[in-house]
């Protein structure tokens, strides 16, 4: 047991302890989404051939959930920690900084599996999803978890103040999620939308998340998997190098 | 600044606020970077060998700082978890115990009064059984009880070999306490010694007599050999002495006369 366990341990107790409002409260809304998407959009949304708009859409609902979920996280996590002042525990602590990284991005991804998991166990009762490609999801999954995981941190460790944090989740993380192609296929979009979502990198984590699913995708799954590998490695370098250089933890 | 802590010592940081005792203790517990110089404990480098120096260490810092989601004994276990330690509840319980803990070990931190929170944060400085103990402002807001009760606690961890540290606004916390003393003014030593040197150093004895018609006269003494030759100088100088005083030295004039800072003006 080291001291990146024990952090680790704590960040998952922390969010099991409130999971209503970390995991049952996250589930309900995507649910919600579901049920007022597909009833509204059902057969007048064109997506891949033979794949009804509903099914369409849990894939891209449960990754909407993991990305939100992760960073949500992380970052108030950390930015209650700072607020509160209780950071100086882990500060005074023997811990690296790639083991405090470790440990927060981990718990992230532990919370955006557990609300993955509960999305996909509600829906799957009355809405038929396939599973082609069962590795491609799992490793879309993790991969953009721990990078939303990450981007919290980031996030957590800029902010001073929750309103700042909730500015960056407001103005960068949902747009970012919402045009992700997480409701419609961006093929459906005049070419001139198709090229800005595809400076999103949220777009590739989505539409690769959901290649697991239908064995079908709007960009090629293998390229999306390295954009998202190099996203997780450049904002994990920013993270790692902040950290590790004090900003706003150690003065 | 340079200063050297000897182990086992009871040390005492005083000065008026911005002398800089905070930052000092912060740098020691790699809270805070130094623009230069360095630290060590007990040989440790606190920047380049940051882990081994925190395991020396146990900071019990000025906030009233606690994690709400945690009862007092999950605190305690996550504290001992960042030191890599398990399987601690054997010296969580004693830590408990002399803190006078036990009761609340299972109440969340979010539901103890101010003082109860201070004693939690005392404990979890000691859960890795550190040698060298700093307490910043320990007993800043806590009642007397408490304050009674922690002292007793620290002065034990002392006699058993724990180097302590500490700053406090209470002067006469610092002279019950402290074999030794800084004393910081903007950033600097402007004193170190022990308490007792300090006392007779600067402040030595004070006799005020108080005559048949009222008037006060002081005569600063070193020592008490002094005292007869004094006495001799008012009989001189025809005082009929009505009433007599000796004051002994006391680290508030000493406080006052290096920082400048009259002690109503601290809070």
């Amino acid at each position: 047991m080291t001291g990146f366990h024990t952090l680790l341990a704590k960040e998952v107790l922390r969010f099991w302890k409130v999971s209503v409002q970390t995991v049952a409260a996250p589930v309900l809304t995507a649910l919600l989404y579901l049920v007022i998407f597909a009833q509204a959009l059902e057969g007048r949304v064109q997506v891949y051939d033979g794949v009804r708009y509903v099914s369409f859409l849990v894939p891209g609902l449960v990754m909407m959930s993991v990305l939100q979920n992760a960073f949500a996280n992380s970052s108030s996590s950390l930015t209650q920690s700072k607020i509160t002042g209780n950071i100086v525990f882990v500060l005074l602590a023997p811990i690296s900084t790639l083991e405090l990284f470790g440990a927060y991005v981990l718990a992230s991804v532990a919370r955006a599996l557990v609300v993955a998991a509960g999305m996909l166990a509600t829906t799957l009762w009355f809405v038929e999803v396939p599973l082609r490609a069962p590795l491609w999801a799992l490793a879309f999954g993790l991969l953009g978890a721990a990078l939303a995981g990450a981007l919290g941190l980031l996030a957590g460790v800029c902010s001073e103040k929750i309103d700042q944090l909730a500015a960056f989740q407001n103005f960068v993380i949902m747009p970012l999620t919402f045009l992700s192609g997480v409701f419609y296929s961006i093929h459906s979009l005049p070419p001139a939308w198709q090229a800005v979502s595809h400076a999103n990198p949220f777009f590739y984590m989505v539409d690769g998340f959901r290649y697991g699913f239908f064995g079908v995708s709007d960009f090629p799954p293998g390229a999306s998997l390295a954009i998202v590998a190099a996203s997780l490695l450049a904002v994990s370098a920013v993270s790692l190098w902040l950290l590790k250089s004090g900003y706003k933890l150690r003065t | 600044m340079s200063l050297a802590v000897e182990e086992g010592e009871f040390f005492g940081l005083l000065g008026p606020n911005g002398a800089g005792k905070t930052t000092l203790i912060n740098v020691i517990a790699g809270l805070a970077r130094a623009d230069s110089g360095s630290v060590s404990v007990l040989g440790s480098d606190v920047a380049r060998d940051y882990r081994r120096a925190r395991r020396l260490l146990g900071v019990v810092p000025q906030e009233l700082v606690f994690d709400p989601f945690f009862t007092v004994r999950e605190t305690l276990r996550l504290q001992s978890g960042y030191f890599g330690i398990r399987g601690n509840d054997r010296w969580i319980d004693e830590v408990m115990h002399h803190l006078d803990l036990a009761s609340k070990a299972d109440v969340n931190m979010r539901a103890l009064s101010g003082g109860m929170k201070r004693r939690v944060l005392v404990a979890q400085a000691l859960v890795h059984k550190p040698p060298v103990i700093v307490l910043d402002e320990p007993t800043a807001g806590v009642d007397v009880e408490l304050r009674q009760g922690l002292w007793q606690f620290v002065r034990r961890l002392n006699r058993d070999g724990h180097t302590i540290v500490l700053t406090t606004h209470y002067l006469e916390e610092a002279e019950l306490h402290c074999n030794r003393i800084a004393l910081l003014k903007a950033g600097r030593v402007a004193a170190l010694d022990t308490t007792q040197n300090l006392l007779k150093t600067i402040s030595g004895l004070e006799l005020v007599a108080r005559g048949r018609d009222g008037e006060l006269s002081r005569i600063k003494l070193k020592d008490y050999a002094e005292l007869e030759a004094a006495l001799a100088r008012l009989r001189d100088a025809g005082v009929e002495i009505h009433e007599i005083e000796l004051q002994p030295p006391d680290l508030e004039e000493v406080f006052v006369r290096l920082t400048g800072k009259e002690r109503g003006r601290e809070p």
